[in-house]
């Protein structure tokens, strides 16, 4: 049963290892001479104004959190979706009632302007 | 089996100790990423694929992303506040201390309690997928829940619009 895992597992170590070579490649033949605008964080290439841990607007949060609902909701469609041709239209029906009370809440963000930006 | 289970539990554990000591909140997130990740991996030594890919849809994600939202939108350049009660927080971490402790001795204790009652969970069929027996009782056993978890979704979206939203 877990063989079936073995190559995901093989895989997850060669792109860990890969990572971590060329890494450790590029720091062994790498000169390092550092200097102080070398090591300033590269911000487009104009010259930093303000930390980085600075306070996000609320409306990042908002996007999140429509984010997650909309996440939770494929979650829900990922078993149906497995199992789909054996439901029929009996599953078809009851996923589009499950997506039309949703598509509600979809109208109303889009109504409110909470997919937009101004 | 076992082996596999060990290595992930040292993780998972480590994970977590670096979750909870690091000073730089943001790579607190990302070790919490990494920690659920190795979740998710015990979830499918378990044989609840279902779960796994759930832990990393939802979890990994998801919920980072809120934490991560959070770390940004507070201020963490402003110390602890100074005029609270000093003792609070131990008394708080000994409560929650306790709890976790209480229920660790009640796993303790119910993992060598001798299985009395009922025979271990029936496997699944062969051939029948763990994702397909969660379809079979979420679509058609638990219909009505499903329908009325949309609803659940729909409160929270609205929810979320309103707290965060501004009137024009």
């Amino acid at each position: 049963m877990l063989d079936a895992y073995v190559p995901i597992l093989i895989f997850i170590l060669v792109a860990i290892g890969f990572a971590i070579a060329l890494l450790w490649f590029a720091w062994a033949v790498s000169p390092s001479k550092f200097n102080r605008v070398k090591l300033e964080p590269y911000e487009c290439g104009i010259e930093p104004l303000t930390d980085a841990r600075d306070r996000y607007s609320i409306r990042y949060y908002l996007v999140a959190m429509l984010f997650v609902i909309f996440d939770i909701e494929t979650v829900f469609l990922y078993p149906w979706a497995v199992i789909m041709d054996e439901l029929l239209l009996f599953g078809l029906v009851e996923m589009m009632v499950f997506l039309g009370i949703l598509i509600v809440g979809y109208a109303y963000a889009w109504r409110k302007g909470a997919l937009e930006w101004a | 089996m076992t082996i596999a289970f060990y290595t992930l539990a040292a993780f998972i554990l480590a994970l977590g100790v670096l979750v909870v000591s690091t000073k730089n909140t943001v790579h607190a997130v990302l070790f919490l990423v990494a920690n659920f990740l190795c979740v998710a991996m015990l979830y499918v030594l378990l044989q609840a694929e279902f779960l796994a890919v759930i832990q990393v849809l939802v979890y990994a994600g998801g919920i980072v992303v809120l934490y991560l939202f959070v770390v940004m939108l507070v201020n963490l350049k402003r110390g602890p506040e100074t005029h609270v009660d000093p003792r609070r927080r131990d008394r708080m971490g000994l409560l929650i201390g306790g709890a976790v402790l209480a229920e660790f001795v009640a796993i303790l204790l119910y993992g060598f309690a001798p299985r009395a009652t009922g025979a271990a969970p029936a496997a699944a069929a062969p051939g029948v997928g763990n994702v397909e027996q969660v379809g079979w009782s979420l679509y058609v056993d638990y219909l009505v829940p499903f329908e009325v978890a949309s609803i659940l979704l729909l409160v929270a979206m609205i929810g979320a619009i309103v707290l965060a939203k501004k009137e024009p």
